[in-house]
């Protein structure tokens, strides 16, 4: 599998989700490097419309064949959308990892994106 | 302060071979393998090998032999099943066992010749194997216990077409050899012993080849497989293979806390041999009867229940997960635990404490998977 372009326009943590910020809200999924390590991912369990999260707050779980892993908020928000596709096809965040979003999120701070590594930096990380 | 001194990981003949290509190692059992390879993945290798054809590097796996005039006795001492019934070429599937009927470890024993046995253990009860051996044969008279495991490399090709893969590269006739059964022969002009066993529920052999050769063997294997699209397959896969197919992992379903009865693998003790390890505490097991007993399990709710999850008969905690994963095949959540004895029957149902949400689960007929014959 060829892997996956790390798109400059997201932010990244060191736990390996990315986020998409327009405005107050942003997508939310895992980086191509978090999918690679999981391998087969089968189960993707995810927070419900309406639920806060707090920055670096567990907002759910993946799961591969091999491992069971958190998710961590990147921000601090409100979950307004939950992607449903995901738990017919988990598979996608192998595939598709960037594409893949699991929760959009209304932020409370959009300041806080800045706190956030770049394509680059995150890049570095994995070195 | 205890300083724990961690010994260097072991490393196959396949080791530069397995990092060469890229793929993902991890520590198991003291020894550096892979557990998937780049372009595989546990799914795919678990795919391949139940469509196609897997080549799997087992050469962590220890090789203990016993020989002697008295190698027979020596074996029946320690071996749990009866070796007695073996035929030469033929092995057969074990435990070695403690006083109280618990498991050493599990293993192979195949009779080489008439005096002469190749018992194939777990990596990493080698030397614990070894040692628990020639205490309890010393005094079995003319028999003798050697750790010949650094003398084999190990290769499995598992698969439907692992068999047109081997015959390729063998004037041994396969089809002459039945499961459980081995023969001596030549693999790409290497002295082998190919075994129709494995640890996948498919059909395959497993060769044991000298250690030096064990790349050689590797490639022309590969080679030979590409028209089938064989690919190499790592202990993920492996570890899925196995459950599916219901096969005991030590370490996980079975130890030393743990009966062969315990275990539903009451058909690998020797009932009917004379004394041996563990024999007195199975028979007094057998006839008060087991309290808990290994079951297989599918979930009825969503997640996968893993080892060491607590199962709950009700509010009350009543059992322990051995092995959980997504089958890759039967692509439904499946497990093996041990639970109360009253419970064990098929469609007995109890639920898993999966990270603090109480998950469903179903009791059913082991093995999950059984090859069409």
């Amino acid at each position: 599998m060829m892997a996956a372009a790390y798109p400059a326009g997201y932010k990244y943590t060191k736990d390996h989700e990315w986020i998409e910020i327009a405005g107050d809200r942003g997508k939310i999924g895992i980086t191509d490097y978090a999918q690679e390590q999981l391998g087969d991912v089968v189960y993707v369990e995810l927070p419900e419309v309406g639920a806060k999260l707090k920055q670096g707050q567990s907002f759910g779980t993946i799961e591969s064949v091999k491992a069971v892993s958190e998710l961590y908020a990147p921000v601090t928000g409100e979950v307004v959308d939950v992607n449903s596709q995901l738990k017919n096809k988990p598979e996608s965040v192998n595939s598709d990892p960037f594409g893949s979003w699991m929760i959009a999120i209304k932020l409370t701070n959009p300041g806080e994106g800045g706190s956030l590594l770049d394509a680059a930096q995150y890049q570095e990380l994995l070195k | 302060m205890e300083q724990v001194i961690e010994a260097p990981l072991k490393k196959t003949p396949l080791n530069t071979r397995h990092r060469a290509s890229g793929a993902k190692m991890v520590a198991f059992s003291g020894w550096d393998m892979p557990v998937e390879y780049a372009g595989g993945g546990v799914v795919r290798e678990h795919m391949a090998v139940r469509t196609r054809a897997g080549l799997f590097d087992v050469s962590h796996m220890g090789e203990l032999e016993i020989a002697g005039k008295d190698a027979l006795a020596a074996v029946q001492r320690v071996s749990s099943n009866d070796a007695s019934k073996l035929q030469v070429g033929q092995a057969q599937y074990s435990g070695l066992l403690t006083p109280e009927g618990t498991f050493v470890d599990d293993l192979l024993v195949y009779r080489i010749a008439q005096s002469h046995f190749l018992l194939v253990v777990n990596a990493g009860n080698i030397a614990g194997d070894y040692r628990w051996i020639a205490d309890n044969i010393r005094d079995a008279g003319d028999a003798v216990a050697v750790d010949a495991s650094s003398r084999y490399a190990l290769l499995a090709i598992q698969g439907p077409a692992a068999q047109s893969v081997l015959q390729s590269l063998t004037g041994v006739d396969l089809s002459s050899i039945k499961y459980y059964w081995f023969a001596h022969g030549e693999v790409a002009s290497i002295r082998a012993m190919i075994s129709r066993t494995g640890y996948t529920g498919e059909d395959g052999f497993e060769i044991f080849v000298p250690p030096q050769s064990a790349d050689r063997l590797w490639q022309a294997l590969l080679e030979a497989g590409q028209s089938v699209d064989l690919i190499p397959c790592g202990l993920g896969a492996r570890d899925t293979l196995r459950l599916e197919a219901a096969m005991r992992l030590y370490g996980n379903d079975i130890d030393d806390t743990t009966t062969a009865l315990e275990a539903d693998l009451g058909w690998i003790v020797g009932w009917k041999k004379e004394e041996f390890v563990g024999a007195a505490s199975l028979r007094a097991q057998k006839s008060a009867g087991v309290a808990r007993k290994l079951v297989g399990f599918e979930m009825l709710d969503r997640g996968i229940a893993r080892h060491g999850y607590d199962a709950y008969i009700g509010n009350e905690k009543g059992g322990r997960v051995t092995s959980g994963t997504q089958t890759p095949f039967l692509k439904t959540a499946i497990g093996m635990a041990y639970v109360p004895i009253q419970h064990t029957a098929p469609g007995s149902e109890f639920d898993v404490d999966i990270r603090g949400r109480r998950a469903r689960a179903r009791v059913v007929t082991l093995p999950f998977y059984k090859r069409a014959k």
